[in-house]
């Protein structure tokens, strides 16, 4: 480290260096020393005809910080990138879409241009699904995502034309928990409306949400009234306690998760607590809307990190939601706590496997009727390193035959496959998973992701299982 | 609680999968923990033993001090490396004796290449022989190599037979032409021509080749035409592009793509356009983005499965702690901002070289950041590196320097912690690019720090 920003961990050193600097400044007037200039090239100046001198050293070498440091200073991760393109032939939208630049492009190389003012954003940027993948490829650890996480909100903010139908859509699909919410007060009907012929025809046409996908049913009670219903938890226990960040999905749509969650935990001796929580974000970061995502944080960052003082960690039951806490939140935004909330946040079978014997558990059980699961490792369970868990969790269990399906992406990205335009895009780069799962024994699909879950019924006609459901029929049962 | 194996590997790449399926087969229980996707899809694919035995000697003494740094006053200058080697076994005796191939063994190599031939089954080529496939590459050189894929085996530059060689104008970094007279410059006995095509002008100019592959998998129609008939019909006019000798031309036997004909399907691929153009056809492996590498990476990540070794890949291990007796108990995973332990009786370390980011490097020095074990070099870091690109690069040849068991050594040459050992390219003296050693490097330590590390478990 030995550039100069203004919050530079190492000031020590960047002080040292200073001070060597001015030092070999104040001795000047000798002829060819390297005393005379600031040294800014280590002393080798022979493509430009400078100092033939024999005497290097190497502590006067001290490159200047060419850009002025900004709130989120990206330049030390565009500085990384040795354009290897890992990045690129991981990333599922650029197989199937040859108009997509890629990751290399969208990150790196969009973050040099557009430090120029007159400098507009892409427009293609847009096309990334927030897989994050690019993120696990790359070999320097350039912060891909969250390069593309902050142009897309540039742009959104900057260069989206705030009546437009994409922008209008793109809300109301990133602000998924609001119209869920409005639905679950009247399950049936919505389930039943948004499902009905000319009211998709409608929708493809007025708001490019393509009539192929069924919307997902609504809960008739959501997991928190379940959860208000059941009197809360039904575990006391001060040295073991997680508190749930169940997100939308499993409080509107799949109650049966969190309801899961809370059996599986409460099995273990853990205290389960259900703090206040708004949405985690990921759809927001997908669609740019980064102010939105921002005020939802706030309330998810005050409620957990009061469970946290509580001595609680964080579980969620969504792949996404985890990652948001645990990397976008900290990359993205500066609020009070956040990094905390960061360190304290797990997924949930991960953090059973952390903290209990679950082999050991596990070992005696058997699943009753007998069955066979495709399953697939979400985009963002895999950033965590989570790939295969659930694999490794259940291979030896009696009556449970897993079977990983590959390593492709779903395609669905959350609310990337909603749209219109990237419909038949988000179906190709499904292929190679439908295949797979048609391939493999089982006729039912496991994943930890909602919308993945979404996708591999769609595009199989499986019942979807999450992890935990399994974990509640062979641990709790 | 941490979390526990008999033996931990850490790192994603060929050492580390040869490590941890070495140290199953010795009954360990083993779990494979990397930080990155692996670097497998960077490789070109081929898997190199030795191809060249650098001089270690520059041909006049260096002059006295330190290097210049580029302003060249007094240019220092080493002889050319012996080779290309026809036979990588009887030359590893001419390597230095700080070379790992000298400290594990001929036996280890050949142990670690068979392991190799075993898992990569049918898709790789060259287990018939001790001695080199000669492979044209990307660069139009000619690349003495061990094992190549299955698509290359066409394209052997000791083939006689005249090729055409493939190209098109959107591949930017791809020149046929260009690569067929860098060929024909270097000696190879067969006549070769290169022609420039149109299918893939029908995508985007700078669409990837993940993209050209995933379409000729699934033979997507281009304007109307399935993509693998839409490319035999844009190379069948080039048939005849070879002019020999006495200027006489012949039908081509065999056609070089770059390598992106398929993904999953690429049999298939091949297979239906050697049948359509009456040719044999074959990839040129590539630098990154790298289609072979890829396909190495899914087959050797499949056998891991198969062998049943537990693997995660996306966090990195960030430090150790180390019990009274010397040995280490667990190291420490970062899981998004969270340290959790992981235990094991033994650890084999294959994290990488500098560019794989197994060694850290700054101007104060160069260290192995994930066990902070020892890397022996110069002092002063003018002594890193001489003038001559090509010559004996001291930093090449940075790394940790393991006994015969593959344990590295601390500054006195003691063993640094009785239950790790280390493999591929974090293990110093080598000079891989140089020698063309680099996936023999890692086979060879691989094999013995994995059942090492798997006997170390055991007792």
């Amino acid at each position: 480290m030995t550039r100069h920003t203004a919050d530079d961990d190492e000031h020590g050193e960047s002080n040292e260096t200073d001070a060597a600097v001015e030092a070999a400044g104040d001795s000047g007037g000798d002829g060819n020393a390297l005393a005379e200039r600031p040294a800014t090239d280590g002393g080798v100046e022979s493509a430009t005809g400078g100092s033939d001198s024999m005497e290097l050293d190497p502590d006067a070498y001290d490159p200047v910080d060419v850009f002025p440091g900004g709130d989120l200073d990206l330049r030390e991760g565009a500085d990384s990138c040795y354009k290897c393109t890992s990045c690129d032939t991981s990333c599922p939208v650029a197989e199937v879409d040859d108009e997509f630049p890629g990751p290399k492009f969208q990150g790196p190389e969009q973050w040099r241009l557009k430090r120029k003012d007159d400098h507009d954003i892409d427009e293609s940027v847009m096309s990334c699904s927030n897989c994050m993948r690019c993120d696990d490829a790359c070999p320097s650890s350039v912060p891909l995502s969250q390069m593309h996480n902050e142009a897309r909100g540039q742009f959104v903010d900057e260069q989206m034309e705030k009546l437009s139908v994409e922008y209008v859509r793109n809300r109301i699909l990133a602000n998924y928990r609001t119209s869920a919410r409005l639905a679950s007060l009247f399950p049936k009907t919505a389930s039943f409306a948004m499902n009905f012929g000319p009211v998709r025809w409608a929708m493809e046409k007025t708001m490019g949400i393509p009539k192929e996908r069924d919307f997902p049913e609504f809960a008739t009670e959501t997991f928190r009234e379940w959860w208000k219903a059941r009197g809360g938890a039904q575990v006391q226990n001060p040295d073991k306690r997680v508190a749930y960040f169940h997100g939308c999905y499993s409080n509107y749509n799949t109650p049966e998760v969190g309801k899961a969650m809370v059996r599986v935990y409460e099995h273990f001796g853990y205290e389960v607590m259900v703090p206040p929580q708004g949405c985690s974000g990921t759809p927001m970061f997908a669609n740019g809307m980064l102010k939105d995502a921002r005020r939802h944080a706030e309330t998810n960052v005050e409620n957990l990190v009061e469970a946290i003082g509580e001595g609680a960690d964080v579980i969620a039951s969504c792949t996404s939601c985890s990652m948001s806490l645990r990397q976008e939140y900290p990359e993205l935004f500066d609020i009070h706590g956040i990094e905390d909330l960061s360190e304290h946040t797990f997924e949930a079978l991960e953090y059973l496997r952390i903290h209990e014997d679950l082999d050991g558990e596990l070992a005696g059980s058997s699943l009753a009727d007998e069955q066979s699961f495709a399953y697939h490792a979400p985009c963002h369970a895999r950033n965590q390193g989570l790939a295969r868990q659930a694999v490794e969790t259940f291979r030896d269990v009696d009556g449970v035959h897993m079977e990983d399906v590959g390593d492709s992406c779903s395609g669905i990205s959350g609310t990337y496959g909603w749209k219109e335009e990237k419909y038949e895009k988000s179906m190709a780069i499904g292929e190679e998973m439908f295949e797979h799962m048609e391939a493999a024994e089982g006729d039912v699909g496991m994943t930890e992701c909602p919308t993945c879950a979404m996708q591999m019924e769609h595009g199989t006609g499986y019942e979807i299982k999450h992890p935990l459901q399994l974990l509640e029929e062979t641990v709790v049962a | 609680m941490a979390i526990d194996s008999e033996v931990l590997v850490v790192g994603g790449g060929l050492a580390a999968i040869t490590a941890a399926i070495s140290a199953s087969r010795e009954g360990a229980d083993v779990r494979l923990v990397s930080h990155k996707a692996s670097t497998l899809r960077q490789a070109s694919g081929l898997i190199d033993a030795l191809g060249y035995v650098p001089a270690t000697e520059p041909a006049k003494p260096l002059r006295e001090g330190p290097p210049t740094a580029g302003r060249e006053l007094d240019r220092d200058e080493w002889p050319d490396p012996e080779g290309p080697l026809s036979d990588p076994f009887e030359a590893i005796d001419r390597l230095p004796e700080t070379h790992p191939y000298r400290i594990v063994g001929a036996d280890a190599l050949r142990e670690g290449l068979d392991l190799f031939d075993e898992l990569a089954g049918d898709a790789y080529r060259g287990s018939h022989t001790d001695r080199n496939a000669l492979l044209p590459t990307f660069g139009g050189s000619v690349k003495p190599t061990a094992r190549y894929p299955a698509a290359a085996e066409a394209g052997l530059a000791s083939d006689d037979r005249p090729a055409l060689i493939v190209g098109f104008r959107s591949l930017t970094d791809y020149d046929a032409r260009a690569f067929a007279g860098r060929l024909e410059a270097a000696g190879v006995p067969f006549d070769v021509a290169g022609a420039e095509v149109e299918f893939a002008e029908a995508f985007r100019a700078d669409a990837k080749i993940t993209r050209l592959a995933k379409a000729l998998d699934h033979d997507e129609e281009i304007d109307g035409t399935p993509a693998r008939e839409a490319l035999a019909k844009a190379v069948a006019p080039h048939l005849h592009d070879v002019i020999d000798d006495e200027g006489g031309v012949d039908r081509v036997e065999r056609v070089g793509f770059p390598a992106f004909l398929g993904d999953q399907e690429g049999e298939a691929v091949r297979a239906e356009l050697a049948d359509r153009l009456g040719a044999d056809v074959f990839e040129i492996p590539m630098g990154p983005p790298s289609l072979p590498g890829l396909r190495l990476e899914d087959r050797l990540y499949d056998a891991l499965d198969a062998e049943g070794v537990r693997f995660e890949t996306g966090n990195p291990v960030v430090g150790i702690d180390s019990a009274a007796d010397g040995t280490i108990e667990t190291v420490s995973v970062d899981r998004k901002g969270r340290e959790v332990p992981y235990g094991a009786d033994a650890f084999v370390l294959a994290t990488g070289g500098l560019v794989g980011k197994g060694l850290d490097s700054d101007r104060e020095g160069v260290r192995e950041p994930a066990f902070g074990l020892h890397v022996e070099q110069p002092a002063d870091r003018y002594e890193w590196f001489v003038d001559d690109a090509f010559g004996d690069q001291p930093y090449a040849r940075f790394g940790v320097r393991p006994d015969e068991r593959g344990r590295p050594l601390d500054a006195d040459g003691a063993v640094q912690y009785e239950n790790v050992f280390a493999a591929g390219g974090v293990v110093g003296g080598a000079d891989v690019a140089r020698e063309k050693s680099a996936s023999g490097v890692s086979l060879a330590t691989g094999l013995v720090a994995g059942r090492q590390a798997a006997t170390e478990a055991n007792q």
